[in-house]
Order: structure tokens, then sequence, then C-alpha cells
């Protein structure tokens, strides 16, 4: 006996009370109004469908029971009623509008142009996510921290495993929060599954998404376009907090901002010891650098150099540094001079001329990679 | 003169033997066979990529291969899906099949048959070949989306490109066959509103094919000219747009999708009625419902690209376009179960895969009206909702439907009937396991799982290891499906000309196995 | 006896081909005569000879610039408040921050993007490509005006321009993208 896959969920569904939402194995009703009406809407056309499938399948099973040859059934010669056919197309036509008119709705309320509280421009690349607080001089990228050692099956995995990032989105709640959405090279797509928010990041325009968060949390989504080897790594993070806590923390963004930037400016003059730099330089590594070119500096051949006996890395030091500034245009090396500070990169280089078997014994200091973008901005 | 030609001719293929034979033939049967079994064996390597998805998907955690190689195989499993298995197999099932249901000799074409048909796994060897080479092969995702595919890949895409220009040639010239084969070849006496249903939507795909196959040859060219000759289709600095990609290629993907489907309702169509002895409900209505469906299938294009920054109108345009299409589509199944009602029904394996697809292709298709609805397309879209849509309407859908084909003609093809019982098993395995696959994935990609990842978050984990259980018992089972085949090419219990009692049309007229060469003369046909 | 048939399908073929690529320009005239053009202008617009004054739209602009491309794009004010109608000017300042001359390429894009259509820029340095001598600095003026005919239910919409150096192209130098810094 074969009970079609429909009446069992619906059975499932029907009986586990809480279950509906369940976000195990369901859509979230999300904190947003738009989230709860695309949460209706979804189970709207979800129960519409199980009723049309339990319908004709049980008139299916029906037939397949009790007009069997091997009960005796003796087939009925009709084979044609265009009466019958203009019946079916015609009711299943109207099932349709019925379901285009809440789809409409849901849709032109999505469709809203009025003056946001905020705005934030998100910029994903590969393979992490840039806010910038416009009108507000706070960005800063927010890249996945989960640690590398969990991903390779070294440590338990947290609760949060690949949905955490070093520096989430902070917003207000209760206030209209407009999102503007480009990339820096191939199409990404930044998606909030609680706001019901998902638009396409593509390189070279920009899109437009906007919510309204009625609850304080935080809320966790992903990259939702195949964007290259890490499309799995780069989630979004956003923590939704009170309208006055987020005057706070934005205030705060600033100060801090501007004591990394006079922090920055005091190590120009220090020298800074060889284990400090190799413990810094081993984390920004791994954060950043070893998910191409490995935790064993061997990269990945063919695909990422590795950095074991690298010319480049046992080189001159100047175009070392233009490596980690610039990048490589054309490849998938990206510049990360506006995601690492001064002192990371001289603690990076630092870290990778002295790691499995390059033993360059050069020590960088900070003031030295300061000295080639001075030299080379023209400032 | 020409005469002499035939004869000499004739002579020749009976001189043929060994690999000359199956290299140089022009006849549409064994042209058929290489067909089926070339699909077989890409289903096979199309599969064992989708157990090393799985295997990786097991378990959270990244344990058996990097995430690079990882897109490589769901790059490549699609594109063998796609045009290494199921396009070849319909056109391998439309040749064996089509002359013999008109009563024509031959395809129109036959040597040009032979061209399409060789020209593949040297297009398939190229791609597969790529894989091995340094970069790897192509990790785009089999829609290529610029500018991933473009500036943002090895040199291997030029390898890629390649091959997919020759695939689509072979389609284009397989489709061009097909069409003139049925406008030119019928016998006397077999009218278009006579004409069995597989031969109707084996005409209406061709269509389908020649309309939209140069479509996917302009896109795959504008990405080899965008990356190696300087072009900006596709790339803002030069005054291009990346969406614009997406509108080009999914002009033709989605006829394309249509293209899968329409052959597999032209088989349930003759399968159904036969296991019923009655006659297909509502002939014409169902050439008319595969004819709405191909025009709206032009139509519906932008539905893959609803998070892309759309207007509003044009939301508002593919939604209602898209939910249309689920009219005829419905129209379609009510009139199989109004076949089978009343009717004398008997459950041999070509029925049982019949009725699971017609069950599990509508889920399928239920899963697809869901994401028809733009509002709630932003929550569905690139997630494992969409993996499921798809694999439903693919796999229990296009590929139950050639299984079934397969079952049902084989003992016409070899002469023999094949081993019940181990048939019955590949069945009961494959509709059990199929389900434990693709079933949760509905799950996990409500719950928000992204597509295209090889590793995710932990919420994830328990379907994931079930989606995979399932995948391995799915990818097993269909050994059993291989070894069931083989057996029975070499041999089995002796059938007449008329296999099934229920069947109806001209191939039942020929002994089975059917003879090379049928219907040298025309049929009289009523 | 086939020919004729084959010969058809042949030329249906090739059309559809020749098709792929038509759809380009097809897109833009596409764009134009049904009005949902979600993209901007890239030509000089008329000036303006109406004002609204019943309202105020905001706009504001921004650039983006990817890591790696030496180019600092930064309008002079964050944002304007204007009338639909009203003309007004923004300052950009662009630097080229390297050592040799580069060619940048400025592409602009709006959002919302039912609101593409009713920004009109007069003068653009996006309308060109622009040279830079090394490390030079220059000033353009962004000459626009948002339509009368804007919806109302827009009050704000932005202005975004993405950078890019298409120096490689523009110079015919190969070394422009993969050698920035000589020592």
């Amino acid at each position: 006996m074969r009970i079609s896959n429909f009446a069992y969920l619906l059975t499932f569904l029907l009986l586990s009370p809480l279950s509906l939402a369940n976000s195990d194995y369901n859509m979230r009703k999300g904190v947003t109004d738009v989230s709860h009406s695309v949460y209706e809407l979804h189970m709207t056309i979800f129960l519409i469908c199980c009723v049309i499938g339990l319908i004709v399948f049980s008139v299916m099973f029906w037939a397949l029971i009790k007009h069997r040859k091997s009960k005796g059934a003796v087939a009925a010669q009709f084979h044609e009623s265009t009466k019958v056919e203009i019946v079916w197309t015609a009711i299943p036509f109207l099932i349709l509008v019925i379901m285009a008119i809440p789809a409409t709705k849901t849709l032109i309320a999505m469709e809203d142009t009025s003056k946001a509280d905020i705005t934030i421009k998100v910029t994903g690349s590969q393979w992490k996510w840039h806010y910038e607080y416009l009108g507000h001089d706070v960005d800063f990228f927010s890249v996945l921290s989960t640690p590398l050692s969990q991903v390779n099956n070294e440590e338990e995995k947290t609760e949060t495993y690949l949905l955490d990032v070093d520096k989430p989105l902070v917003i207000p709640t209760n206030k209209k929060v407009r999102f503007l959405m480009t990339s820096d090279d191939v199409i990404h797509s930044w998606w909030v599954p609680d706001f019901a928010v998902k638009k396409d990041a593509n390189p070279g325009f920009i899109n437009e998404a906007w919510t309204k968060v009625n609850e304080e949390g935080i809320y966790r989504g992903q990259c939702a376009e195949l964007c290259g080897k890490d499309h799995g790594f780069m989630p979004v993070v956003v923590e939704a907090v009170a309208p006055e806590k987020f005057e706070q923390w934005l205030t705060e963004r600033k100060l801090a901002k501007t004591a990394a930037a006079k922090e920055a400016e005091a190590l120009l003059s220090q020298t800074l010891s060889k284990e400090e730099l190799m413990t810094e330089g081993q984390t920004v590594y791994m954060g950043y650098c070893a998910a191409c070119h490995q935790p064993t500096g061997l990269g990945l051949p063919g695909v990422f150099p590795g950095l074991k006996d690298n010319a480049v890395v046992k080189g001159d030091l100047d175009a070392h540094i233009d490596v980690l500034l610039n990048g490589r245009p054309g490849t998938a090396m990206q510049a990360f001079a506006k995601q690492l500070t001064v002192k990371q990169i001289a603690a990076v280089i630092t870290y990778k001329r002295n790691s499995w078997g390059n033993d360059t014994g050069d020590v960088i200091q900070p003031s030295q990679v300061q000295a080639f973008i001075d030299k080379t901005s023209g400032e | 003169m020409s005469t002499q030609v035939q004869s000499s001719e004739h002579a020749h293929e009976e001189h043929l033997t060994g690999i000359k034979r199956w290299l140089f033939t022009t006849n549409h049967k064994e042209i058929g066979s290489l067909y089926l079994i070339f699909s077989l064996v890409m289903f096979l390597i199309g599969g064992a990529m989708a157990m090393v998805i799985r295997a990786e998907l097991f378990q959270p955690g990244l344990q058996l291969v990097d995430p690079h190689f990882f897109n490589q195989m769901t790059t490549v499993h699609g594109l063998i899906m796609v045009f290494g298995a199921v396009m070849p197999a319909f056109t391998g099932l439309a040749n064996w099949m089509i002359p013999m249901m008109i009563g024509a000799p031959d395809m129109a074409l036959p040597r040009m048959n032979n061209w399409s048909f060789w020209i593949l796994p040297f297009a398939f060897a190229i791609l597969l070949a790529s894989l091995f080479m340094e970069g790897g092969g192509p990790a785009f995702g089999w829609t290529f989306y610029a500018p991933l595919s473009t500036t943002y890949s090895n040199d291997n895409t030029a390898l890629f490109v390649f091959a997919v220009h020759i695939m689509g040639i072979s389609s284009i010239m397989g489709a061009i066959n097909v069409i003139v084969t049925i406008v030119n070849l019928r016998a006397p006496g077999v009218t278009w509103m006579k004409l069995p249903l597989f031969v109707w939507t084996w005409l209406i795909t061709a269509f389908l094919l020649i309309a939209v196959m140069p479509v996917l040859a302009g896109a795959v060219t504008m990405v080899l000219t965008d990356k190696y000759f300087g072009t900006s289709f596709f790339s803002a600095a030069g005054g291009g747009d990346p969406v614009m990609f997406q509108h080009i290629f999914w002009f033709f993907g989605h006829p394309e999708v249509y293209i899968m489907i329409l052959p597999a309702f032209g088989i349930i169509s003759t399968i159904v009625p036969t296991f019923s002895r009655k006659k297909l409900f509502g002939y014409s209505s169902m050439v008319y419902a595969t004819s709405s469906i191909a025009f709206l299938s032009f139509i519906v294009w932008a539905h893959h690209m609803f998070t892309t920054g759309m207007p509003l109108a044009g939301e508002l345009f593919f939604m209602y376009a898209t939910m249309l299409i689920s009219v005829p589509t419905g129209v379609k199944v009510f009139n199989w179960v109004a076949t089978m009602w009343r009717g004398s029904i008997s459950f041999e394996i070509p029925m049982m895969f019949s009725i699971a697809f017609i069950v599990l292709f509508t889920l399928g298709g239920f899963s697809g009206l869901m994401l028809a609805i733009t509002p709630a397309d932003f929550q569905y879209h690139d997630t494992y909702f969409v993996v499921a849509h798809f694999h439903y309407v693919l796999v229990t859908g296009a590929v139950f439907s050639i299984m079934a084909a397969v079952y049902y003609w084989l003992p016409k093809w070899t002469g023999h009937m094949y081993c019940i019982t181990t048939a019955k098993w590949h069945f009961w395995m494959s509709l059990i396991s199929v389900n434990i696959l693709f079933f949760p994935m509905h799950f996990v990609g409500l719950a928000g799982m992204p597509r295209r990842i090889p590793d995710y978050a932990l919420q994830f984990a328990d379907f994931n290891a079930i989606i995979s259980i399932g995948g391995f018992a799915f990818g097993l089972s269909q050994l059993i499906f291989v070894w069931c085949v083989f057996k029975c090419a070499r041999g089995g219990e002796s059938v007449p000309a008329k296999v099934w009692d229920g069947a109806e049309g001209l191939e039942w007229e020929v002994p089975s196995p059917a003879p090379l060469h049928t219907f040298s003369t025309p049929p009289k046909v009523k | 006896m086939h020919a004729a048939l084959v010969k058809k399908l042949i030329i249906a073929v090739v059309g559809m081909f020749a098709f792929a690529f038509a759809l380009v320009p097809l897109y833009d005239v596409f764009c134009e005569v049904t009005g949902l053009n979600g993209k901007p202008d890239m030509e000089a617009a008329q000036a303006s000879n109406l004002v609204d004054e019943s309202r105020m739209v905001d706009v504001s602009f921004i650039t983006q610039t990817k890591q790696g491309v030496p180019f600092s794009v930064k309008a002079k004010q964050f944002s304007v408040a204007v009338k639909p109608g009203e003309m007004s000017e923004l300052v950009f300042v662009a630097k080229n921050l390297s050592e040799y001359q580069r060619v940048m390429q400025a592409v602009p894009s709006v959002s919302p993007g039912k609101a593409a259509k009713y920004l009109h820029k007069v003068a653009c340095f996006c309308f060109d490509r622009q040279p830079f001598e090394p490390n030079q600095e220059i000033e353009f003026k962004l000459v626009f005006y948002v339509d009368t005919e804007l919806p109302q239910d827009v009050q704000e919409l932005t202005l975004s321009y993405a950078i890019f150096d298409i120096s490689d192209v523009a110079l015919a130098r190969d070394d422009a993208k993969t050698e920035p810094y000589k020592g």
C-alpha cells in the first residue's frame, strides 16, 4: 500500500503542535511584517497544493484499486469529453487567480520607496561582506570567524558553526533600514531569512532592499549566489538592537575608528618583537590566508600558489607588500589594503617569511609597510 | 543507377562487423542503442559525482574534498545529467521508436544521425578531461553565470565552451532530423491527429531545441569572447551587465527544462493507456496542452531571476506567466488519471514507473508552483528547496519516464522479457531511496540551507545525513538496473510482436526483436 | 526530398544564434519602449525648464572602488535635497593614486530602479573615459536634475558610481594592471 508523501507530511504537520513554524523543516516566520506576510503566503500556497494533491491522488489510487484487471475490471470505452476538459482547465485557472491576489499584495507591499531612517551599503566580495553606514563614516568588513580547525574537524563545532562573523552588522529595531547591495567582483547575494530579504549583489551596479525589524536579536543568513570557492563560508550576521543602543553603538564605532587610527600612527614609531609579530601573524594567516594557501603553506597546486619556498615570500620586501595590499588582478588573490591594518600586514609577512622552512629571519615592522604605502600612493 | 547504389550500400552494411559497424552505422535502431548506452554510462558517471557530493555533505565540516573540487563536482554533475544523460536518452528513444511509430524505414537523414551521436562522446571526453587538468574543470555551476565564468574562472573554461558547443550541435542536428522525419516520412494514413503522443511530444520538443540551443551557443560564445577576446557583454567596466548573461542563458534555460520533460509526457501517455487497456483520454487536449506548455516556456525565463533587482512589473508578469504553466500541466495529469479511471489496470514494471512519475512529478510541480510566487521565492531562491524541486521533476520525472520507456520497449528491442524480479527490486529500491534522498531537501531548503555549498551549519546536519544515505542507496539501486538491462540483452524468455496485450501502435506489428530494417515498404494505415 | 525543410530549419537555427546576440541591443530598445528602465542614461540630458515646488527628494551619492583599483573618487557632499526639476551641481574629487598614467571609467547606477529614468544627468564624468597623469587629482562636476514626473512615492534615491581602471584597454598597455609598482 503506497501512501502519498503529502498525506504523511500533512498528518505530521497537523499533529505536531508548535510544529508549523518549526525552523528545522519549515520557513521561519521571521521578525518583520514582510517576513510574516511571506510566511503566511508560503503556508497558504502550500496547503492549497496539499489539498489539490490529496484530491487528485485519491482519485487515482481509487482507480488503481477498484479498476484492476486482477479484480475483474473491464475497461470502459470513453476517451474524450470537451466539457470535462473545460471544467478542469477553468477550475485550476480560478485557483491560480485566488493565489495570485495575496501574492500580488505582498509583492506590492515590499515595493516601499519611502524615506529610510538609515541606509547601509552592503558590498559582497570573495568571500566576505563589507558594510558602510552611509553618512556616518562607519564601515567595516564582516568575515567568517569560525576557526579553520572546526571546519577541518580538529575541534568540536560550536552551535553557530559557519554562521559567525567577527563584526556583525548592527541595525536599529523599528526603523526603516535601507540596504544598497553591490559587489566588487562576482555576483553574490545577501540573504537574511528572518527578514525575508534576499537581493543579488551585482558588480558595477546597485540593488536596493529594505527592512523594519520588530524584535531585538541576532539574525543569521548566508550568501545565496555561487561566488567561487568559499561561497559557503561568507555568512551574514545582523544584530538588531533598540534605537538608543544603536546610536550608542554607532558613536562607539566612530570613536574606535579614531582611536585605531591614532594607535596605528603610534605603532609606526615602535619596534615590535619577533614573537609578537609571529603570534599576530599566525592569527591573521589562519583567519585570512589559510583558506586558500592552507595552514601548511602548501597551497593548492595549479589553483593557489604554495608559500613555502615561494619566490615572492622569500624575495623583495616591497613586491611582497604590494601583493598583499593590492592583490593580483585577474586572480583570486584579493587586495587586503582596506581589510588589514598596517600592523597585521607586517605581522603576517613576518609569519610567512619564518614558517614552513622559509627561515629568512626577516622581521617586518609596521613602519616599513607604511613607508611602502606612502611611497606608492603619492600622498 | 539508384538501385545499384542501394544494393551495394546494403551489401556494405551486411559486411561491417565489430567496431566499424557501430562507428559507421546509419541505422536508427543501432544509433538509438548507441545513444541509450551512452546515456546510461553518463548517468553512472554523473551519479558517481553526486555520490562525491553526498559523501562530503554527509556530515558538517570538510572531510573528503576541498571546496573548489566540490564546485567542480556540482557543475559537472549538472552538465552531465542534463546534456549527457537525459537529453541523449530521450534522443535514443526517439531514434528507436519514431520511425517505427510512423511507419517509416528510418530517420530522414541517417548519415547526419550518425554524426549527431558520435560527436557526443568526443564532447564529454573534453569536458571530463578538463577535470584532470591543472586548475580543474568548470566550477561555476551548470548555469555558468558571468562574471564568475568569465573574469574569475581558469583557462580551462575554453574547453567547457568547446564541449558545450559540440553538445549543442548534436542536439540541433538531432532536432532537425526528428522534424524532417515526422513531417516528411509518415506512412500514408498516419495523419497529424493520429500520431502517437510520443511522436507529438518529440516533434514539439524538436522545435524547442531549434529555437533555444542556438541561444545557448550564443551565451557560451559571449562568455568565451568576454574572457579571451576583450568584449564586455557582461562586464560593467566596458558598458555591459552581468545580469544580461542571466537573461540570455535562461531564455535557453527555461525551454531547456521543458525539452527535458515533454518526451517524458509522451512516454507516460503511451504506457498508461497500454496498462489501463483503454485509449488515452483527451488525445487532442493532450496535444494542445503540450503545445501551450511549449509556448509558455518562452515567456517565463526571468522566474529564475527574481532576486536580481527586477522592476515590479517584471516580477508580476513573470509570476503570473509561470503560474499559468500549471494549468496545461494539470490538464495532462487529469487526462492520465481519466485514462486509468474505469480501465482494466495491471501493474507491470513500466506502469509502476509511470504511476510513480505521475505522483512524484506532480509533487515537483507543486514545489514549482510555490517557487513561482515571487515574494515567497525570495526565501526559496538558491536554497535546497529549488534543488528538491528540480530533482523531483528531473529524476522522479524525466529519469523515471526513461526507465519506464526502457522497461516498456526493451522486449521489443531485444526479443526477450527481462527478469521481472530484478526489475521489481530496481523499482522499489529506487522509489524508496529517491524519496529519502530528495524529500528532506525541501526541509533543509526551507530551513535556510543555500545550494552549492560544501559545508553547512549544524541545524542542517541531521537531514543532510538522511539525504546522503538516500543518495547512496539510490546510486546502488541503479546498478540493479544496469544488471537487469544487460541480462535482458543477453537472453530471456521470448516475446511475441505484441509484447503487452493492451499495447497499440505500429511498433507492435513488427516482430520482437525488431529486425534491423522495418517498414521498408510503408504499412497501410486506416 | 528533404532539402527544402532542412534548409528552413537551418535558417531558423542561424537566426536564433543571431537573436542571442541581438538580445543585447534589444533589451535597450525594450527598456526605452516600456519605460521599465532600471539603467541610468549614458548621454547628456537636456537642461530642465520646470520645477516642482511642492516636494523635496533626497539624492545621495556613493562611489564603489574595488580593492586594488588605484583611484579614489569622493563626492564633496554625501547627499543633497532637491526639488524635482531643479538643476543641481555636485563636485566629485577624483585622484589617480599611482605613479602611472591611468584611464578611469565610472559606471553609474541608480536605486531604486524605478527612479533611474527620472534622474537626468546634464553633465557627468561617467559619459567619457577619463585620463589621468600620475598622481593627478581632478575635480569633476556632476550637473543633474530629478524629473518632475518622478513617482510621488519615491522620497529618496541614490546615484552610485562604480569606478573601474580601464588603463590596459584604453592605453593598450599590457602591464598596466599587473605591475602597478616598479621599484
